[in-house]
């Protein structure tokens, strides 16, 4: 099982700001340490800057203030980093197959030649071998978004990042994907920074639950969710997850509160 | 996900995809589909011959359905040579049309200041009447140049305003994930931004099609009365100076299957390629 902290922080926001063009404060002075091979969730309602903390990191936005650090291992030499993003739809090229959606970061990296071997290594992590010549119209919800997680996969990145990534799936679909998805961290021993607006699964998934406040986004607490892995359904219903439920949930109304205050 | 509503509604499902042959009610309404224009067709031909005899009606006011399929044969090998003119003009002038839409459209995609210094001078061309500008086309071009360029500028700007709102039409999350891996600029155009298009530039291909004939009609009745055309449009002309009016009909019947036969042509090529993956192509089980 992963433990942590452990050695420096693979990527480390301080003080980071982000301001829109029309004005909007969407973060203010975010600080953040992420640890390899944690599992992290931000929780926050909509309009918290979660989502705009995950592009920053992701490099798809630029921060108007304050600073992103990643560890020298991350960094690679053309300033790429070795990152995966899952978003909240499945964001799948509908005119190609899953295999070919899989495929699609290392063709873009140039390494399309000796891809099909980690296109299968993935589909198959995902449990999506069987349907590699399928367009994505002909997946269910649940499939398209694990073809997602297959191609954030494929480049094997350490630090894999997802943006409420579960959030339009109804809640069987949903309870399965993230038991899928744990096994996945403690095989794969991947860092993961996971956005969502769910109390349960936030607490279910993560060492770590880092609450947010809403407008302009701010860090307003963290708590660690102590307890061990493997999780399942037996953690899903004890009586410890009702109560990291609670205190969570107890954080969360603060937080709300304290978003409020001008 | 991106879809495209308003394309499913551009163009419908005329051919129909597969899982749906097994079932008596979808069979019932494709013969209807097809059978009730064709038996339309036969009552009109039918009315259309049996009023021309019971009035007694000369050729040259309205000729009967039967002597203008006779002269159709009769007149084969004049009226083929100029279908075969008016066709290659047609056909000239689409791939002209879409090589330049969709070269335009990606021209105005990849630079803002090119898109903003053209872009009104190709509404222009399109908005103004290709009827008042043939004749000044055939003053400063070779015939056939001028009539070829009276086609392509009616057909292109279907392509290339189709073609310029497919690739503005890209899932922004899309275009994201392409940046987070680096894609250059051209994979993200040839990747992302033309198989996105797609869809859109079949629509624009498919209006292109029939306008191209018009195109080619329109400039040769205006060069016709110029002198030396030879395509079905002049023979048109032609019969109609000539009093020839079996002839005008049996050419006009030429021109009408051949702009059928290019719809639906394109629209095959749409179906095919869009089969697998676009709403508009995909039938639904319901």
């Amino acid at each position: 099982m992963p433990s942590f902290p452990s050695g420096s922080p693979v990527v480390a926001l301080s003080d980071v700001g982000k301001t829109f063009a029309s004005g909007v404060v969407a973060l203010d002075r975010l600080s953040l340490d992420v640890w390899p091979g944690e599992f992290v969730s931000l929780l926050g309602p909509s309009g918290c800057g979660k989502s705009t903390a995950l592009r920053l990191i992701a490099g798809l936005s630029e921060p108007s203030s304050g600073k992103i650090e990643w560890a020298q291992a991350e960094a690679d030499t053309d300033g790429g980093r070795r990152l995966g993003f899952v978003f909240q739809e499945p964001t799948l090229m509908p005119w190609a197959t899953v295999a070919a959606n899989v495929r699609l970061p290392l063709k873009l990296a140039g390494a399309a030649a000796t891809a099909a071997p980690r296109v299968a290594a993935a589909l198959e992590r995902v449990g999506l071998e069987k349907f590699a010549d399928s367009y994505p119209r002909e997946l269910s919800g649940g499939m398209k978004m694990r073809a997602s997680i297959a191609r954030a996969l494929v480049t094997e990145p350490n630090l894999l990042l997802m943006d409420e990534p579960f959030a339009a799936l109804d809640e069987i679909t949903r309870f399965r994907l993230n038991n899928d998805l744990l096994a996945l961290w403690e095989f794969l021993q991947k860092t993961v920074v996971f956005v969502t607006h769910s109390v349960f699964e936030s607490v279910y998934l993560s060492q770590r639950v880092v609450v947010m406040t809403p407008r302009p986004g701010r860090i307003f607490t963290e708590l660690a969710i102590d307890a061990p892995y493997p999780r399942d359904e037996r953690f899903r219903t004890s009586a410890d997850y009702a109560g990291y439920c609670r205190q969570v949930s107890e954080a969360l109304a603060g937080a709300m509160i304290a978003g409020e205050r001008p | 996900m991106s879809r495209h509503p308003s394309d499913a509604r551009r163009n419908p499902p005329s051919f129909r995809g597969r899982g749906q042959t097994d079932h008596a009610a979808p069979r019932r309404e494709r013969m209807l589909r097809v059978l009730l224009p064709i038996a339309v067709l036969a009552l009109g031909v039918v009315v259309w011959e049996v009023v021309v005899r019971h009035f007694d009606i000369p050729p040259y006011v309205l000729p009967a359905p039967g002597l203008v399929f006779s002269t159709l044969v009769a007149d084969w090998s004049v009226l083929s040579a100029s279908l075969v003119v008016t066709l290659t003009t047609t056909l000239e002038a689409f791939v002209l049309a879409v090589v330049g839409g969709v070269a335009l459209a990606v021209l105005f995609n990849q630079s803002r200041l090119i898109e903003y210094s053209l872009y009104p001078y190709a509404v222009i061309l399109q908005v103004t009447p290709i009827v008042a500008i043939a004749p000044l086309l055939l003053i400063y071009l070779e015939q056939q140049a001028a009539v070829l360029a009276c086609a392509w500028i009616v057909a292109f700007f279907p392509v290339l305003a189709n073609t310029t709102l497919g690739l503005n039409s890209v899932d922004h999350n899309l275009v994201d994930l392409f940046r987070l891996y680096g894609a250059t600029r051209w994979q993200v155009l040839r990747e992302l931004k033309l198989p996105a298009a797609l869809p859109y530039i079949l629509g624009g291909l498919k209006i292109a099609g029939g306008l191209s004939l018009i195109g080619a009609v329109v400039a040769e009745i205006a060069a016709g009365s110029a002198g030396a055309g030879s395509g079905l449009a002049y023979r048109i002309a032609e019969s109609g100076y000539r009093l020839n009016i079996p002839r005008m009909f049996a050419a006009l019947l030429l021109l009408s299957v051949a702009g059928i036969v290019i719809y639906f042509a394109l629209s095959l090529v749409s179906h095919l390629m869009l089969r697998r993956w676009h709403e508009s192509a995909v039938m639904r089980e319901v």
